[in-house]
């Protein structure tokens, strides 16, 4: 039986807590008391129907992404399309690669167009759309592992930088991966620009012919997972530092071409306690957190 | 509820039929689940073939008083307010805090509260136990079974007949042989009719060459669907001894029926002492001491836990030396439940008479004096060498800090009396634990919430996984698959001193008699 949507405040009563199905969103917005009254109204509003309208074309999404692929109908849909799309013709892709950042991207807009607000943010799972006025920033805390929820660094976000999406995708995380990250962290201009790039780079950080890497395929574990037959990571064995660096190297190579073609602003990649910054922050700052003093000095390197 | 995406890591354990799948309506994406596995959603799972929505994971507060229901997590969370003095910590609970079986990992919940200014650790996991069953205990004087008699549910064997205790009967259910060891069928009966009696359910059980008698934790059993109301007041012999003084002088003599020890008041050593006279009655049964006799009659469910319905049969013909026309005999049973009031005629033959009222009102001290008869479960289980991986990198220390006391093992809350010897070996009355705190594995076996509760500093000591140690924030914030609940008000508060619970066990180790 159809579950209906729940919507209501977290316990500190400014937090908006919203759920349907696997979307779980955390919604927080900053400014006048009115404002943020209109924004949360405008935000349940336009919550209620976007489980429905990406289940309506579900099997559409689920398809591997190519140039010629039929564009989806429902906005959300097509946001999702649109941002897998650059990768297409690199590797397997499809839109749902791109959903988590992208509901959280269309509450977002919704929130902003309705209201006047200092700042906001729409978390789904750790996919984040946030939305900065001159002078706010947004401070967010990286995570290694789901299973360990202790911060490793945290990203300092300003409203001159153009990054307005974060992502974090690992093996480890609600969805499958096809690689052994257990976490791979991305900045980018929006929510649903970033999760498709995490995704693409957490597959990427991977030994493909290690024996003791248990994958198995998606459809085993999920019958109707967008992933078919494609082998999915079940377990990491602890690796040889030889072996961490061969797998990092892999995935910073593509983020660093990500980079190059300004589809991300930077990315963190975590494998086994090792991280990888890319771009490589500037060392004056080696006091503070590497994170914090990369994504404060990278602000050229985010303009996409 | 474990968690059950972690419960098939093995690839030749998954079974390939589709048709195991099942189809998820709670949400438009309708997924397929496989047994064993959540949906995208993470909230509903397939359980044994069957769609669950996993449990939402229990929080415990502490009560301020007794009548606090449950507390909803979110919707009430600002209107409520149990605190009479200082914000209580929160306590959590394993309850659908999921396992991590084989627990090569870390226990789901190692959570920091700061208690008392001392830190304190609690390791919250749920345990798969293979190795588990019930004992229950029957405040009844009818015999349900003989010792060793199997204890049957749905037909399979279940369990056995134990002990006698003082006025209570004792099944003890489950175990590994049952759930294992046998049939398909047998473990899967034993499991449920295991996790019906943990989470307070009642179970129908029929003992082979006894009674049929349905149990259910803190009610009264239903004996061969009569319901006990009542324990007995004592033995037969105990019987007379409390109330002699009362019969003394209302009438000549008082048999005391019980299947155990049956009492005559003119025999009785308490008859004596107040000079009661010497009446020629004359019993059947084995005589043990004066005044007391064995085996008047075979086991039963009527008069006294015996099988007879007429009083008079267990008497032979008074000695005619003795006796005396008229003389005033009472038979009453151990719980008051049965009696009748006799006055032998010329022939020295008993004639039944209504009960003199000053007898009926001793008839009914004695009912007032037996307490409410319950059926009481305690779960038993063994903590493994796996569950206790998830808790400590060194899990023979987590044994020892145990027996030292130094952590304290709850299960819901509810305190943990943890067996002597090697191994964690505990039992605790599900009476105490919160609605609903088992679940099961399809293996089959039982999860049940176990928690480790130590100082920090012990469990960094004894090889804590200190890494994953959160603060209790972490988990008493927002979160919609939480549920905070009121503690159970007898149960001590697990945070609390550790001293208060080494004298609770010692109190549980010293009965005698």
């Amino acid at each position: 039986m159809r579950q209906p949507p729940q919507i209501g405040f977290l316990p500190d009563h400014k937090r908006l807590h919203m759920s349907d199905g696997p979307i779980d969103l955390i919604i927080e917005a900053f400014g006048d008391p009115g404002q943020i009254r209109a924004a949360y109204r405008a935000a349940a509003e336009r919550f209620v129907t976007v489980l429905d309208e990406l289940c309506s074309e579900l099997p559409l999404l689920r398809q591997p992404m190519s140039p010629r692929s039929t564009l989806p109908a429902g906005v959300v849909g097509r946001r999702m399309a649109q941002a897998v799309v650059p990768y297409a013709q690199r590797c397997f892709i499809t839109p749902m690669a791109a959903v988590a950042g992208s509901v959280a991207e269309e509450i977002l807009n919704t929130m902003t167009c309705a209201a006047g607000l200092s700042r906001a943010y729409v978390n789904n799972g750790g996919d984040i759309a946030f939305h900065l006025t001159p002078g706010e920033h947004l401070v967010a805390g990286m995570m290694e592992r789901p299973d360990r929820p202790s911060l490793f660094g945290t990203a300092t976000l300003h409203h001159d930088q153009p990054a307005r999406g974060i992502a974090t995708s690992g093996w480890r995380g609600r969805s499958f991966s096809l690689g052994i990250a257990d976490a791979v962290t991305v900045v980018a201009t929006t929510a649903s620009l970033a999760d498709a790039a995490a995704t693409v780079i957490a597959n990427a950080v991977d030994l493909p012919y290690h024996p003791r890497i248990f994958r198995e395929p998606a459809r085993n574990l999920a019958p109707d997972s967008d992933l078919g037959d494609i082998p999915v990571t079940r377990d990491v064995p602890q690796l040889l530092a030889s072996e961490i660096n061969s797998a990092l190297g892999a995935g910073t190579k593509i983020a660093e071409e990500l980079l190059a073609t300004k589809l991300i602003g930077s990315a963190a990649l975590y494998l086994q306690g090792h991280i990888r910054i890319i771009p490589t922050p500037i060392p004056r700052h080696s006091r503070r957190s590497p994170l914090h003093a990369h994504y404060s000095d990278s602000r050229s390197l985010l303009h996409a | 509820m474990p968690n059950p995406a972690d419960s098939n890591p093995d690839p030749s354990m998954e079974t390939r039929t589709p048709d195991d799948a099942i189809r998820c309506d709670a949400c438009p994406v309708l997924c397929y689940i496989k047994p064993g596995r959540t949906g995208s959603c993470d909230r509903y799972a397939n359980h044994d073939g069957q769609l669950v929505r996993l449990d939402p994971h229990v929080l415990l507060d502490q009560a301020v008083s007794r009548g606090d229901s449950l507390v909803p997590f979110l919707e009430r969370e600002g209107e409520w307010d149990g605190n009479l003095v200082t914000k209580p910590t929160p306590f959590v609970t394993a309850i659908g805090a999921g396992t991590t079986y084989p627990d090569y990992k870390p226990a789901p919940f190692i959570i920091s509260s700061e208690v008392a200014g001392i830190d304190v650790v609690t390791v919250v996991t749920e345990g798969i136990f293979s190795y588990c069953g019930v004992k229950v205990k029957i405040d009844t004087d009818r015999h349900l079974g003989s010792e060793t008699a199997t204890v049957r549910a749905e037909g399979e064997a279940v369990g056995h007949v134990t002990t006698s205790e003082y006025g209570s009967q004792m099944l003890s259910l489950g175990g590994v042989r049952h759930l294992t060891g046998g049939s398909r069928h047998e473990g899967t009966v034993t499991c449920q009719t295991l996790l019906d009696l943990c989470n307070g359910k009642p179970a129908e059980l029929t003992i082979d060459g006894g009674a049929s008698v349905i149990v259910q934790a803190n009610q009264p059993p239903v004996v061969d669907r009569v319901r006990e109301e009542r324990m007995r007041v004592g033995c037969g012999s105990a019987t007379i001894g409390m109330f002699a003084k009362q019969w003394f002088g209302k009438v000549d003599d008082v048999v005391v029926v019980d299947d155990h020890i049956t009492g005559v008041l003119s025999q009785h050593q308490a008859g004596k002492l107040l000079g009661v006279a010497e009446t020629g009655i004359r019993i059947k049964g084995r005589r043990s001491t004066p005044g007391r006799y064995f085996q008047v009659a075979e086991p039963g469910t009527a008069w006294g836990g015996t099988n007879i319905d007429d009083p008079r049969s267990i008497l032979k013909p008074f000695d005619p030396k003795t006796a005396w026309p008229g003389l005033r005999l009472l038979m009453v049973s151990t719980t008051g439940e049965h009696s009748a009031y006799f006055e032998l005629d010329d022939q020295l033959e008993l004639a039944e008479k209504d009960l003199p009222p000053a007898l009926k009102d001793s008839v009914a001290r004695i009912r007032e004096n037996c307490e409410p008869a319950l059926s009481t479960v305690l779960f038993m289980g063994g903590a493994g060498g796996s569950l206790r991986a998830g808790v400590t990198e060194n899990p023979v220390r987590l044994t020892l800090s145990v027996k030292d006391a130094l952590t304290r093992v709850t299960c819901g809350g509810a305190p943990a009396y943890v067996w002597p010897g090697g191994g964690i070996t505990f039992m605790v009355d599900v009476s105490r634990m919160p609605a609903n705190a088992f679940g099961y594995v399809p293996t089959p076996a039982i999860v049940a919430p176990i928690e480790f509760t130590l100082k920090l500093a012990d469990y960094a000591a004894l090889g804590g996984h200190m890494d994953h140690v959160r603060p209790l924030s972490s988990v008493t914030g927002a979160k919609d698959d939480r549920e905070r609940r009121v503690a159970h008000p007898d149960n001590p508060w697990p945070l609390g001193p550790a001293h208060s619970r080494t004298v609770a066990i010692k109190k549980k180790e010293a009965p005698r008699g």
